[in-house]
């Protein structure tokens, strides 16, 4: 993996620019210590790792100003930063950055039950959002796996989803409103409790946009009341083909289920040596949820049965009670553990029209056998996100090469059945030279035209997102223009 | 010109002198300035999938093609998208470039969403005629920039939308409108703000202080299977006692027809003077109405959404006191054409951003602003 090379006149002026933040922010959030500067060397793609320059962490909207009109006046990279949990590199430094830690904005601002929504800092964990308005029986609906951990910051900047999206949708659906800090130290209001906004929606532009438009510190969030109840069917089916059928099946009868989630028999394997989850030895199995009072629960499980019963189930299994949902949900939740239990895994990332599972799963299959590694799928399938893991040793020489290529394949056959590259961990730097595939240069221009209008000199989160090549030209303009 | 494929839009768009009017169905009327660009020859549903919830079609297709392909699957689109042809006196067929330019979305907003939030990817030539796709056809995207929203709500500022995906969603069952009499406005936010932060999953919540019979009507809308229907008007009874008798609508023609009611603002039909569209948050809603003095008020999403007819040529904004939100100017008068603008004002560095992202994907200036009348 390339990273552009560090600009040495940034490397050269490290003290006058720590002199520089050091008199706009408390001691202690300057990070320029060698050592310390390697807590944010990396984020949760470990196999790429640089200690930045420095690292701030500011604790309101104006520090973070402060620290963007300096870095901006002496065109220093600038690389936000939430938890740390992204998938992609999107957080990764370069050595001539500046990481900015949002971990001390983390004050609930308003609440507010009456027009159903939250203002927060960014840098709150997302369950602590939903922690901040529980008592009155509301949520905050995107439920990343990573929920207990990750930022509302870089839920925005990844536009993150969960396994609930189905029936909630992702970040962008829920974000009412932001307060950005631009490169230049700009304040923008974007949104606020009210619905709409008028004029461009900018705020469905920032959403997603991984932090390279302007660094989001504060965040109007829409609340929903919790549901009254919610309960799991499982399903096992002896074909993924036929699994992929009963998806559609169900979608098309009109029920809504909260989550659809699929898994195959590598996957049904690894989970039931790891976890016991009493899960059935089969092809394919679907959990399927839905919500509500009892009485409509029990009137959405029973058409979504009638449904599976036509497709033939090996099994079919309704939980009973809250110790039984707990059984089906296990399995699922522990799949990743469960592989990281018996190998070393690359957990992909693409979407795909859901026509095309059985397609894409019997290529996938192929693939598996063509480059020698296993490889077991799980699926958010009510929307066509799959998490193909790829397992590997990684002790043995060239093994996770053989990975990555086949990983790179995996993602251009989502992009050639007509889905994407990325459906919820973004592209960072681990994706960037993969655009190319879905996007014509034209389309790559269009969106490098947007951070050229929101940060003219490149210098937010530069080299990701855009293949190097394309973003080139763009990144050398500051350093042409002295 | 009426170009019939994204490489004759390209060519035009490449070759044109002067400023270019977008319409698709011209529902908003004809006014505005420069060469009509018909996006009429670029109509058609390409592809549709009902078990993927996925629809794609050419963006001159009309939104009644699309509605009965849905309706024969048993499907719709979710945002309920407003036909304003009543208010504005208009015909011609909207469109579904329409639809995503303007961002129109009916009162299912506060539960579902607004159209851009079902728009999945976009085709679209921007000014220069470069031919540009973004989004795709698959329910989660995180590839790059989300364009998609840009361009929703684009007014057609930024580009010539060709293609738009779409997600879809079953109809339901069955529908039901729950109704009380006579309360004020405020009485009426509060009903309601209880019914949305209630588990019941309301679908539309309206309130007329002039409603269809003459007298206060607040509507709260339920859709699913019979049996959530039932159980659910029965505990939103329960949880709005306090706010008078409710009476249950379920016969669908009737229940629908009330909420097209609401959709279209038909309050306003036939009626003078110029109607103005407030975004606020619901509990603000009344103020802003007393503020506005209209001579019609109606509130959608829960109260947050007002609709306000006034007396031609007032500038409605200079009203809004201390009160976040924004106003849009739907029909103008010509009292108030050229010296009020359309969309609410924007804040300096905001305005500075749009102004950049026009100038970037419109070089030339080919696009009309959206300040022109109804
Ligand atoms: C075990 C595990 C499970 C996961 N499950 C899911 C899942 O189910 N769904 C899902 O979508 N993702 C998942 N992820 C990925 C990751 O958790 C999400 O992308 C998350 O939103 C990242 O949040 P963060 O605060 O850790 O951001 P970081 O990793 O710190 O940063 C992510 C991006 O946000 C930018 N950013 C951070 N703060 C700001 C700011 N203030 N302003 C502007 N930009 C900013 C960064 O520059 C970077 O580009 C998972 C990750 C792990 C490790
Ligand atoms: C705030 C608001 C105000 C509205 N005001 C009106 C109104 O005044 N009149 C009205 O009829 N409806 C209005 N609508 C509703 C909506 O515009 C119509 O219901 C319908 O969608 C218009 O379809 P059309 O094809 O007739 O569009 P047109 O009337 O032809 O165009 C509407 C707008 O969309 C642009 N546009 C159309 N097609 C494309 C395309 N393919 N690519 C890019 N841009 C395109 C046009 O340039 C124009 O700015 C409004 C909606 C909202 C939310």
């Amino acid at each position: 993996m390339q990273m552009p090379t560090p600009d040495a006149r940034v490397l050269g002026r490290k003290a006058e620019i720590v002199d520089r933040l050091r008199r706009v922010l408390p001691a202690d959030a300057v990070i320029d210590d060698v050592a310390e500067t390697r807590a944010y060397e990396c984020d949760a793609l470990t196999a790429y790792k640089c200690p930045p320059l420095a690292a701030v962490l500011p604790a309101n909207t104006d520090e973070v100003a402060a620290v963007l009109k300096i870095c901006h006046e002496l065109d220093v990279p600038v690389v936000p930063r939430g938890s740390g949990t992204s998938l992609a590199g999107g957080a990764l430094p370069t050595a001539d950055c500046v990481i900015l830690g949002v971990s001390k904005l983390n004050d609930v601002l308003e609440t507010d039950y009456d027009n159903r929504f939250i203002r927060v800092q960014t840098g709150r964990t997302n369950l602590s959002v939903t922690g901040a308005v529980e008592e009155e029986d509301f949520f905050y609906a995107p439920d990343p796996s990573s929920q207990l951990a990750c930022a509302i910051s870089g839920n925005i900047a990844m536009n993150s989803g969960g396994a609930h999206c189905l029936k909630y949708g992702v970040t962008t659906n829920n974000l009412l409103g932001v307060t950005m800090v631009m490169m230049d130290g700009t304040v923008v209001e974007l949104g606020g409790a009210h619905l709409d906004a008028p004029g461009l929606d900018l705020l469905g532009v920032i959403c997603g946009s991984e932090g390279q438009l302007g660094v989001v510190t504060e965040a109007t969030l829409r609340i929903l009341r919790k549901p009254e109840g919610a309960r799991p069917v499982l399903m096992g089916f002896d074909a993924n083909e036929v699994a992929g059928a009963c998806v559609s099946d169900i979608i098309k009868a009109g029920v809504l289920p909260v989550a659809i989630e699929f898994m195959d028999r590598p996957c049904i394997r690894a989970c039931e040596a790891f976890a016991k989850a009493g899960y059935p030895d089969c092809e394919a199995l679907l959990i399927v949820e839905v919500e509500g009072s009892d009485a409509e629960i029990d009137h959405q499980l029973r058409l979504i049965m009638e449904i599976a019963k036509r497709h033939n189930p090996v099994e079919l299994r309704e939980a009973k009670d809250a110790d039984e949902a707990g059984r089906i949900w296990l399995g699922r939740k522990s799949a990743f553990g469960a592989m990281g239990q018996i190998n070393d895994y690359m957990c992909l990332d693409g979407t795909i029209p859901v026509s095309e599972l059985p397609r894409v799963l019997t290529r996938i299959g192929e693939m598996s056998k063509e480059y020698g590694l296993d490889v077991a799928n799980v699926f958010h399938a009510g929307d066509g996100n799959m998490h193909p893991l790829i397992l590997f040793d990684a002790n043995k020489e060239g093994d996770l090469e053989k990975c990555e290529a086949m990983g790179a394949d995996i993602l251009k056959l989502c992009v050639e059945v007509g889905g994407c590259l990325t459906g919820e961990h973004g592209v960072g730097i681990e994706k960037r030279d993969l655009m190319h595939v879905q996007y014509a240069p034209a389309d790559l221009e269009a969106q490098m035209a947007v951070k050229d209008v929101f940060d003219p000199n490149w210098l937010l989160n530069p080299a990701k997102v855009f293949p190097l090549d394309a973003s080139d030209a763009r990144r050398a303009l500051d350093v042409a223009a002295e | 010109m009426t170009p019939t494929s994204e490489d004759e839009l390209s060519a035009a768009i490449k070759s044109a002198k002067g400023p270019l009017q977008i319409r698709g169905g011209g529902t908003r009327g004809g006014a505005g300035t420069g060469t009509v660009l018909d996006t009429g020859g670029l109509s058609g549903i390409t592809l549709y999938e009902p078990g993927a919830l996925t629809l794609v079609a050419g963006a001159g297709t009309p939104v009644a093609e699309i509605e009965a392909a849905l309706a024969a699957e048993n499907q719709r689109l979710a945002f309920e998208p407003i036909d304003h042809r009543a208010i504005l006196g208009t015909t011609g067929t909207p469109t579904l470039g329409g639809v995503a330019a303007t961002n129109a979305s009916g009162p299912r907003r506060i539960q579902v969403g607004a159209a851009r939030d079902f728009m999945l990817g976009v085709r679209y030539v921007d000014g220069a005629g470069n031919i540009v796709k973004n989004g795709g056809r698959v329910m989660k995207n995180v590839t790059g920039y989300d364009l998609v929203k840009l361009m929703a709500g684009s007014w057609g500022q930024l580009g010539v939308m060709t293609e738009v995906s779409l997600k879809v969603l079953p109809v339901p069952e069955m529908i039901a409108t729950l109704r009380i009499n006579g309360l004020d406005d405020a009485q009426a936010v509060q009903a309601m703000s209880r019914a949305l932060g209630s588990p019941f999953e309301i679908t539309g919540a309206a309130h007329a202080p002039n409603g269809p019979d003459g007298h206060p009507v607040t509507m709260l809308r339920i859709e699913g299977f019979e049996t959530q229907i039932t159980y659910r008007a029965a505990e939103l009874k329960k949880l709005l006692a306090a706010f008078g008798d409710i009476t249950l609508e379920t016969d669908q023609d009737r229940a629908a027809a009330g909420w097209a009611w609401v959709r279209d603002a038909e309050l306003m039909k036939d009626q003078p003077g110029d109607i103005w569209r407030f975004s606020v948050k619901p509990s603000d809603g009344p103020a802003l109405a007393r503020a506005l003095g209209a001579d019609d008020i109606l509130y959608d999403w829960g109260g947050g959404l007002v609709w306000a007819r006034m007396p031609e040529g007032t500038d409605a904004r200079a009203s809004m006191g201390g009160i976040a939100g924004h106003g849009t100017l739907v029909r103008m008068s010509d009292a108030a054409r050229g010296t009020i603008p359309r969309l609410h004002p924007e804040p300096a560095p905001v305005a500075k951003i749009t102004d950049g992202l026009r100038a970037r994907f419109d070089p030339r200036g080919l696009f009309s602003p959206v300040t022109e009348p109804a």
